[in-house]
């Protein structure tokens, strides 16, 4: 079961969620409830509610990669991705979107294009999950490594054998070393809101990577949520191609970096030993300065659109006076979420990590500042380790930690899991359980 | 403790590995470990300019025949050229 909340700051009212879910009537919301938070003075925003639509998380993302105008769509279909674009397809056929629509043969190719179509200066979407996200793994690097600001979808689902095509987060934690940012999405509002802030940061003049907004296949991919889908927008202006400094044989010199026969250049060049070290101290570099302009980006959005997630980085709820939090990413903290206020309980908060790379270090400890314990629910395991998330978390901070692994190959995480995981934060449990 | 050599200072960069020089500065010449040479055999009929990955050979005329050449500062030594030559005029040598 996932069950959605309405977020904070949203314009959705309490009460309102996902169509088709099972167990719906039996749950009851406060109505209107308000929840704090440091960035509640924009839940005052008005917002025009005749623009929601009930709409698939999928074609939320669509949604907002068309207000995006990028010029080049590259993408081979697999589930639970499909749908993403399947719709931008369909917007490009019927003039909706004024953008080329390559239907390549692998997600190798994919990514590929699109790289080739980013270097000649224009904006550029790709979706993948899975097998598809592990096919174009080299590409990955190559895209993060020439900071192009590419923007890619992923519908988080589990990764073969057993060949399992649900929800978890095998393919993206992968590919967390690769340079790109990661962004996790509770609701399809937010990734549709995540999709349009994903292209300021990727292309802000001091960050320059690539970025991927990742939502859970299935639990968020396939579910109608009402979405407020803008008609227009002038948040995410039209491309321009960052100007750098390059290396020419007059020395340095600030460039348009556009791939054109009348300006020849060279991108992602060969770097010996003597260089290569450097080009990953920019990329560290850079995702530092991805925290600030995540978080800038973020408040900027929240003013205009009266929508807002944390801070961009993360997002806390009921953390005012518990002494206990559980951190975990994605959709299943509506579950968290509902469990929390249903059953009144104050013991115990929410942390969300929204941005995992980069990973929201200083944001976290303050969070966990004044608990006395923590657990992480986390969609992945590393064999040989056990949690991803858990164990990066745990590196932060010397609080008691339980590592909770769960909900994988689309296993559903149901309020008695959560119930059992807050039980045994409490008692301080140290353990890798299996939920 | 194995010695530091890392003497020079943080070379500059251009972000994303970009450049405007050209990148014959590259000189891919010294990944060879084995050597492709053309014999007098050699026809000219220039399959091995088509196939070579590097693009560093040329039918050029030589004592007034025609003859692949091979451009040694680039060739990487894959041997391609020796693979696909219709009569094997390329031959296999160690590279010293």
């Amino acid at each position: 079961m996932r069950i959605c909340l309405p977020n904070k700051g949203s314009n959705r009212k309490a009460g309102e969620i996902s169509a088709f879910e099972n167990n719906v009537g039996e749950i009851e919301y406060e109505k209107n409830r308000v929840v704090s938070d440091d960035t509640s003075a924009f839940f005052s925003q008005e917002v025009d509610e005749d623009m929601k639509k009930i709409i698939e998380g999928s074609h939320a993302i669509a949604e907002a990669v068309k207000l995006s105008m990028p010029k080049v769509i590259a993408a081979y279909p697999i589930t639970p991705q499909t749908h993403i674009i399947e719709k931008l397809a369909e917007m490009v056929a019927g003039g909706e979107l004024d953008a080329e629509y390559m239907t390549v043969e692998s997600e190798h190719s994919a990514m590929a294009a699109c790289i080739g179509a980013q270097a000649t200066g224009v904006r550029t979407f790709t979706a993948t999950c899975s097998a598809g996200m592990a096919y174009m793994w080299e590409l990955l690097y190559c895209a993060a490594g020439m900071r192009l600001p590419i923007v890619m979808g992923v519908a988080n689902r589990a990764l073969s054998a057993p060949l399992n095509i649900w929800n978890d987060w095998s393919d993206s934690m992968g590919a967390r070393d690769s340079g790109w940012i990661q962004l996790y999405c509770e609701t399809a509002q937010e990734a549709f809101d995540t999709i349009l802030q994903a292209y300021r940061i990727a292309e802000h003049h001091n960050v320059l990577l690539p970025v991927m907004v990742c939502i859970d296949g299935f639990w968020l991919s396939h579910v109608y949520e009402p979405v407020n889908v803008l008609e227009e927008q002038d948040f995410v202006k039209p491309y321009q191609a960052p100007e750098i400094d390059v290396d020419s044989d007059e020395g340095f010199k600030r460039i348009k970096i556009v791939l054109d026969p009348k300006q020849p250049i060279s991108m992602g060049e060969y770097a010996t030993p003597q260089y290569y070290q450097e080009f990953k101290e920019a990329q560290q570099i850079a995702m530092l300065n991805a925290k600030l302009a995540i978080k800038e980006i973020h408040d900027e959005f929240a003013k205009k659109y009266g929508r807002s997630y944390g801070n961009g980085l993360i997002e806390t709820y009921n953390m005012d006076n518990a002494k206990y939090a559980i951190v975990t990413m994605g959709s299943v903290c509506g579950t968290i979420k509902h469990l929390i206020e249903n059953e009144k309980i104050k013991d115990v908060g929410l942390i969300r990590i929204k941005s995992f790379r980069p990973f929201p270090t200083s944001e976290l400890q303050k969070a966990l500042e004044r608990i006395e314990s923590f657990g992480v629910f986390e969609k992945v395991c590393s064999p040989g380790l056990g949690g991803v998330v858990f164990n990066e978390v745990k590196a932060k901070t010397n609080k008691p930690g339980a590592s909770f692994i769960g909900g994988l190959g689309g296993r559903d995480v149901t309020l008695d899991n959560v119930r059992k995981m807050f039980d045994l934060i409490r008692i301080k449990d140290e353990n890798i359980h299996w939920i | 403790m194995p010695k530091n050599n890392n003497k020079s200072k943080k070379p500059k960069i251009s972000i994303g590995g970009i450049t405007a020089k050209t990148t014959l500065a590259n000189k891919t010449g010294a990944w060879r470990s084995k050597r492709p040479e053309v014999t007098d055999k050699c026809a000219g009929c220039g399959v091995c300019v088509e196939y070579c990955p590097e693009g560093c050979i040329a039918i050029q005329a030589v004592k007034g025949k025609r003859k692949a050449v091979i451009d040694y500062t680039y060739c990487k030594g894959c041997m391609i050229c020796a693979s696909v030559c219709p009569i094997k005029a390329v031959i296999e040598k160690q590279e010293k």
